[in-house]
């Protein structure tokens, strides 16, 4: 009778991940508050360097990289220009240019992970073997799972904004990556090693250039994630346009979330049309 | 000494190394290996001598391991067991970074599928084995516009490789090879992918090269009759074995076992002579601009007594005698025109020899080979009964 009540009581899974997450805090808590302060203080930097630059200014310079990017075409350079207007008009701007470092941050923060990650990965089936069911499980789990740490460690504000937001985003990344290097063609390989060249030679001359464009999807990717990440983070207190959407979650007010729905899903098509364009143009430029 | 030494060589791929080996002791097939240890014979026990200087050929159907043979030769598969020497240096002992310096410095290796780097320029291709060795950048552009130059394709060293035709894919192929200039080239069926009269084309660019070159090449082939066109020794593998070792000539007329001769019966049931391959290269005379004088000069400095008369498109027109030439030229007329014979036969270089022997031995002069209008070649009687024989020797006379 004892031993079916004992099993009836839970595993005291929570508590033991409770003290190991008070363990790391306790332990690393002198790195935390460094990462914190210091990142704290860049990203601010970063953003009001942004918010600086006169708006008008800031939407010529997006709207004439689109139309370079795009290979000379219009669409999207007019797509910027109306968007970030209404976004200015909104009384958004500030905003958005939190949510613009936001991203920057966590995106190139996973990226700079992230590449090395699926180079290791492509390289090694025992790494690869380790490492997938570790990124089903970022994927996986949602993504406000990833707050509770993120405060444990940071606190609240931008800082732990960008580290749920590099968790999430991470994972495209070091897939795509992965998946370009084992596409290169055997031969092509074979070609590299006949001739003698070295770990790295190989790497730079012959499987990064010819991944690249699988690799640059997988960036797009995680620049999308992180964005998708932009609400989510505003509950411990990342500024930006996530913000303006919570508060208006809160007071119920329909229409002001709408606008900053509307300001996100605007930034995030010229964001991801962007990116996506950058890879294009490089992959028929490699050609 | 020879310039490579493998010995007793063999490579098992899977896990059930020592089982494998084991069955293969037992005189057991590829198949019965696999399905018992899951364990895949590549190679076994293959010993080779290869000399420096010579085109060696290792041929075999796919399967027999002569392209796991070659890879082991550079190392880019692992030899389970065995020796293999370069220079009487046993690579197979060699750390990473001595590996690299072989393979730098003593071969370069040619493609069946070119394997030129899609994102690299024909010259950027061809620099690959001297930018991997840190060249200065000068010094490699030059060697590599130098081995472009030889394949004729200098013109085309700022396109890329898909902008090429397969042919010149591989002579660009070839080019990084010798842009590296090693003593070793590896070529693992580098002309297998090419169409047959491109093919032909390659085997005597090849041939010509290695005539001032004197490399030592490994020639991977399934083709017996590349085989017997450029190398000056073959190996003939089966499951991973090496069959026999010889010269064209000693393979033909003494096949070493029931495989080797079953196999050049195949070969000369299926592929038995056909016009193109006993064809030579025609002496030809331009009639529309040479005249009888050239034509005479022509016919003493080859020693025959007939020229092919082509047009400037080597449309084929017929030909000229030396006695007609002569008298033409003596009563002083200039045109060949008045002079020319049409009664030489014309066959389709498709054609199997076999076919056309009664039109050869009965015409008084050569055949023509002509192709959509061009000539191609000429068939010789003496030279093509010579050719008829060696397979026969090699086929039926053993039976």
């Amino acid at each position: 009778m004892s031993k079916i009540l004992n099993l009836a009581t839970p595993l005291p899974v929570a508590e033991k991940v409770e003290d190991l997450m008070d363990i790391v805090t306790d332990t690393f808590s002198a790195q935390f508050r460094f990462i914190q302060s210091n990142g704290e203080d860049t990203m601010n930097l970063v953003t009001s360097g942004l918010t600086a630059i006169p708006p008008y200014v800031f939407i010529l310079i997006i709207a004439v990289l689109a139309f370079f990017a795009t290979g000379k075409k219009f669409g999207l350079a007019i797509f910027s220009i109306i968007g970030l207007l209404f976004i200015l008009n909104q009384g958004l701007w500030d905003q958005l240019m939190n949510t613009f470092t936001l991203v920057l941050f966590s995106s190139l923060i996973a990226i700079v992970i992230g590449i090395p990650l699926g180079i290791l990965m492509s390289k090694s089936k025992v790494i690869e073997e380790i490492l997938k069911p570790i990124l089903d499980f970022m994927q996986t789990m949602p993504g406000f799972v990833y707050l509770i740490p993120a405060v444990a460690f940071f606190g609240i504000g931008v800082v732990p904004g960008v580290f749920a937001s590099v968790i999430f985003a991470l994972p495209p990344t070091v897939r795509f990556t992965n998946l370009g290097i084992r596409q290169v063609p055997t031969h092509l390989i074979e070609a590299a090693d006949s001739y003698g060249s070295t770990f790295t030679q190989k790497l730079v001359k012959v499987e990064l250039p010819l991944s690249r464009s699988t690799i640059m999807a997988g960036i797009n990717q995680t620049v999308l994630l992180s964005l998708s990440m932009v609400v989510i983070a505003s509950m411990i207190g990342a500024p930006g346009l996530g913000r303006e959407v919570l508060s208006a979650l809160q007071r119920a007010q329909i229409g002001n979330g709408f606008v900053a729905g509307i300001s996100l899903v605007i930034f995030a098509i010229i964001v991801d049309r962007l990116t996506q364009s950058l890879n294009k143009q490089k992959s028929n430029g490699g050609k | 000494m020879g310039k490579i030494k493998i010995d007793r060589v063999t490579k098992v791929f899977g896990k059930n190394t020592s089982q494998a080996l084991k069955l293969v002791k037992q005189e057991k097939s590829k198949e019965q290996i696999l399905k018992e240890t899951n364990a895949t014979v590549g190679v076994y026990e293959a010993s080779l001598t290869i000399e420096e200087g010579e085109i060696f050929v290792i041929m075999g159907l796919s399967g027999s391991g002569k392209s796991t043979l070659i890879r082991l030769l550079n190392r880019l598969i692992q030899p389970t067991s065995g020796d293999i020497y370069i220079d009487d240096q046993n690579i197979t002992k060699l750390n990473k970074k001595s590996l690299q310096l072989v393979r730098r410095e003593k071969m370069s290796m040619v493609f069946q599928n070119f394997a030129l780097f899609p994102q690299r320029t024909i010259l950027q291709n061809a620099e690959y084995g001297l930018e991997i060795r840190g060249v200065p950048k000068e010094e490699r552009r030059l060697k590599a516009e130098k081995a472009l130059q030889n394949a004729g394709l200098l013109s085309y060293k700022d396109q890329y490789p898909d902008q090429l035709s397969g042919g010149m894919q591989q002579r660009v192929g070839l080019a990084r090879a010798l842009a590296n200039d090693t003593e070793i080239i590896l070529m693992d069926e580098a002309f297998s992918a090419l169409d047959p009269l491109i093919r032909k084309e390659m085997q005597d660019e090849l041939l010509e090269l290695q005539a001032n070159l004197q490399k030592t090449i490994v020639f991977i082939t399934h083709d017996l009759n590349e085989a017997l066109r450029i190398g000056d020794r073959i190996a003939i593998m089966k499951d991973g074995k090496v069959m026999q070792v010889g010269t064209g000539e000693e393979i033909l007329t003494n096949p070493s076992n029931e495989y080797v001769r079953s196999f050049l019966e195949d070969v000369d049931r299926s592929k038995v002579l056909t016009a193109e391959n006993a064809m030579i290269r025609p002496m030809t005379i331009q009639i529309d601009h040479e005249g009888p004088k050239v034509a005479l000069q022509r016919m003493r400095e080859d020693k025959v007594s007939v020229l092919l008369a082509v047009d400037k498109a080597r449309k084929y027109l017929g030909y000229i005698t030396a006695n007609d030439a002569l008298e033409l030229a003596q009563s002083g007329e200039k045109s060949l025109h008045s002079i020319l014979r049409n009664d030489m036969p014309i066959v389709e270089p498709s054609i199997v020899i076999q076919d056309i022997l009664s039109v050869i031995s009965d015409s008084p002069t050569p055949v023509a080979v002509v192709e959509e209008g061009k000539l191609r070649g000429v068939l010789i009687r003496g030279v093509v009964l010579e050719s008829l024989a060696s397979e026969k020797n090699g086929g039926v006379d053993n039976e």
